[in-house]
């Protein structure tokens, strides 16, 4: 008998030396350190990001400047990490201000009854029925653009998602036989709210508020490049591309690559933060 | 105490009723049985008794006084018929038992309840065991009246009369009315002191048409 033939089909399918739960937490560990640290570095970079050194102009990547400089000898690495904290500061305020709305208006038309129901989800479908980088837009240019605008754009345009899901959430358990009884047995509504339902609803909200930071991230970039969303000597990862746009055609791909790089890293992580958070948080949805 | 159904109709479609003016008188030594195939609306019943749902017409009352808008502790203390839908599967036994009025040691040694299992989820329990968690947390000290929707199917047989046996003499001791659902004709005929068959004629023609 040769070797092939003596793998039993246990051994063929051994288990990996780490199980599903240490994976997730390897995966939750890793992200949140790498977006931490960029926040970290982003933040305590400071005037590199902006200074110019016309000696060194036109860089190509190299050992001292990794993502090369620009038409201005200002370092992309620096001006990257410097608009990529800008850029998660930005959505981690508008994604918890985007929670808080998802969590009061959510809590309200499950519990206010019929007619706030009736209000609340017109407003979640009104708003899911526009486009989203267009409604974006509205709000941030009808607010007068800047920081201020696209704050406030990102903040208070993401909270249907959510809402739906807090709503759905308590609906179901107002149903719940468990809580019904727990009345009936004389126990308070504060109580029953305490003990039974936020022990419920407050993981689902812990995810969809992480869950929240890429979309938040992506629309600031999006709004910030179409020149909507950050002034332009704020150098945020939409103005960088925009920017580096002109310079394109010039040959200089480095302008476009390395920040667009980071940024897409960035929201592939949060996303990938959120789903290990549910994955711990709720163990039944690993397996989808 | 006295438990009276006062001209009970519910549906839950528009024009199909499947109680239609319902009258049943209750005393506290009483233990009715309440008999009738599946989707004739036992359960309904029982929950319309135990003021879980309020009926389209009618009232019930507990020695005059509407059992639906009874605050706090209801003294008509429903057990339900899935014991893993009755309790909170986030918390602990001993939190569950904790949300009834005061439940003696004795309560749960007459029910066989192991101190053991108190500091489990109710996950790490089988559904006979958090049956008898549901039991003794519908027990209370303000407990007049027991409905019990189906308590023993997930039980064996030995446990069934452990069970009932314990529940028997409680509620004699305690003078609390029992209100049986079953589909055991036996287990019936040796608890029930009186029958009610539920017979509804909407619901029988939505059965068979």
């Amino acid at each position: 008998m040769n070797n092939t033939g003596s793998v039993t089909i246990l051994q063929k399918y051994q288990r990996k030396r780490l199980n599903q739960r240490s994976q997730t937490l390897l995966v939750l560990a890793f992200g949140s350190i790498f977006l931490l640290a960029i926040t970290v570095i982003g933040t305590l970079v400071g005037d590199i990001a902006i200074t110019t050194n016309f000696t060194q102009k036109n860089f190509l990547p190299q050992i001292a400047h990794p993502f090369g400089t620009d038409w201005l000898g200002r370092d992309m690495l620096a001006r990257t990490l410097k608009g990529m904290s800008i850029s998660i500061y930005i959505g981690l305020f508008a994604s918890v201000i985007s929670a808080v709305i998802a969590a009061i208006l959510g809590a309200a038309a499950a519990t206010l009854g019929k007619k706030v129901d009736a209000v609340i989800t017109w407003f979640i479908d009104l708003v899911m029925g526009i486009p989203h980088l267009l409604l974006l837009i509205l709000i941030s240019y009808a607010i007068g653009r800047g920081t201020f605008g696209v704050v406030v754009a990102v903040a208070i345009s993401h909270w249907p998602v959510l809402t739906r899901i807090i709503r759905g959430e308590i609906l179901q358990l107002k149903e719940a036989n468990y809580i019904k009884i727990a009345g009936k047995l004389g126990q308070s509504k504060m109580k029953i709210v305490v003990k039974h339902m936020i022990p419920h609803v407050f993981p689902q909200f812990l995810v969809g508020l992480v869950l929240l930071f890429p979309h938040a991230i992506l629309h600031e970039a999006a709004l910030t490049f179409l020149g909507f969303g950050l002034p332009p000597e704020q150098p945020g990862i939409g103005i960088i591309l925009s920017e580096s746009m002109k310079y394109l055609s010039l040959g200089m791909w480095w302008l476009a690559l390395f920040p667009g790089m980071v940024l897409m890293t960035t929201v592939l992580l949060f996303d990938l933060v959120g789903g290990s958070l549910r994955k711990m948080i709720d163990p039944h949805s690993a397996q989808e | 105490m006295r438990l009276e159904a006062k001209g009970i109709s519910f549906g839950y479609k528009k024009g199909v009723k499947i109680l239609d003016q319902f009258q049943i008188t209750i005393e506290n030594h009483e233990r009715v049985g309440i008999v009738a195939p599946s989707g004739f609306g036992k359960t309904t019943l029982c929950q319309i008794l135990s003021g879980y749902i309020k009926p389209a017409s009618g009232q019930v009352l507990l020695d005059g006084k509407d059992i639906y808008k009874i605050q706090g502790y209801c003294p008509v203390q429903m057990i339900w018929q899935h014991p893993e839908k009755a309790v909170n599967p986030r918390l602990r036994m001993k939190d569950i038992i904790a949300e009834g009025d005061g439940i003696d040691e004795r309560i749960m040694d007459g029910l066989g309840i192991e101190r053991d299992w108190l500091n489990r989820f109710p996950g790490e329990l089988s559904g006979g065991e958090v049956q008898r968690f549901c039991i003794a947390r519908a027990l209370g000290k303000r407990t007049k009246f027991l409905i019990a929707d189906e308590i023993s199917t997930m039980l064996d047989l030995i446990t069934q009369s452990q069970v009932w046996n314990f529940l028997l003499t409680e509620v004699a001791e305690r003078k609390i009315g029992l209100i049986v659902v079953t589909h055991s004709n036996l287990l019936m005929e040796r608890i029930a002191t009186r029958q009610v068959v539920l017979s509804s004629e909407p619901a029988k023609s939505l059965l068979f048409h």
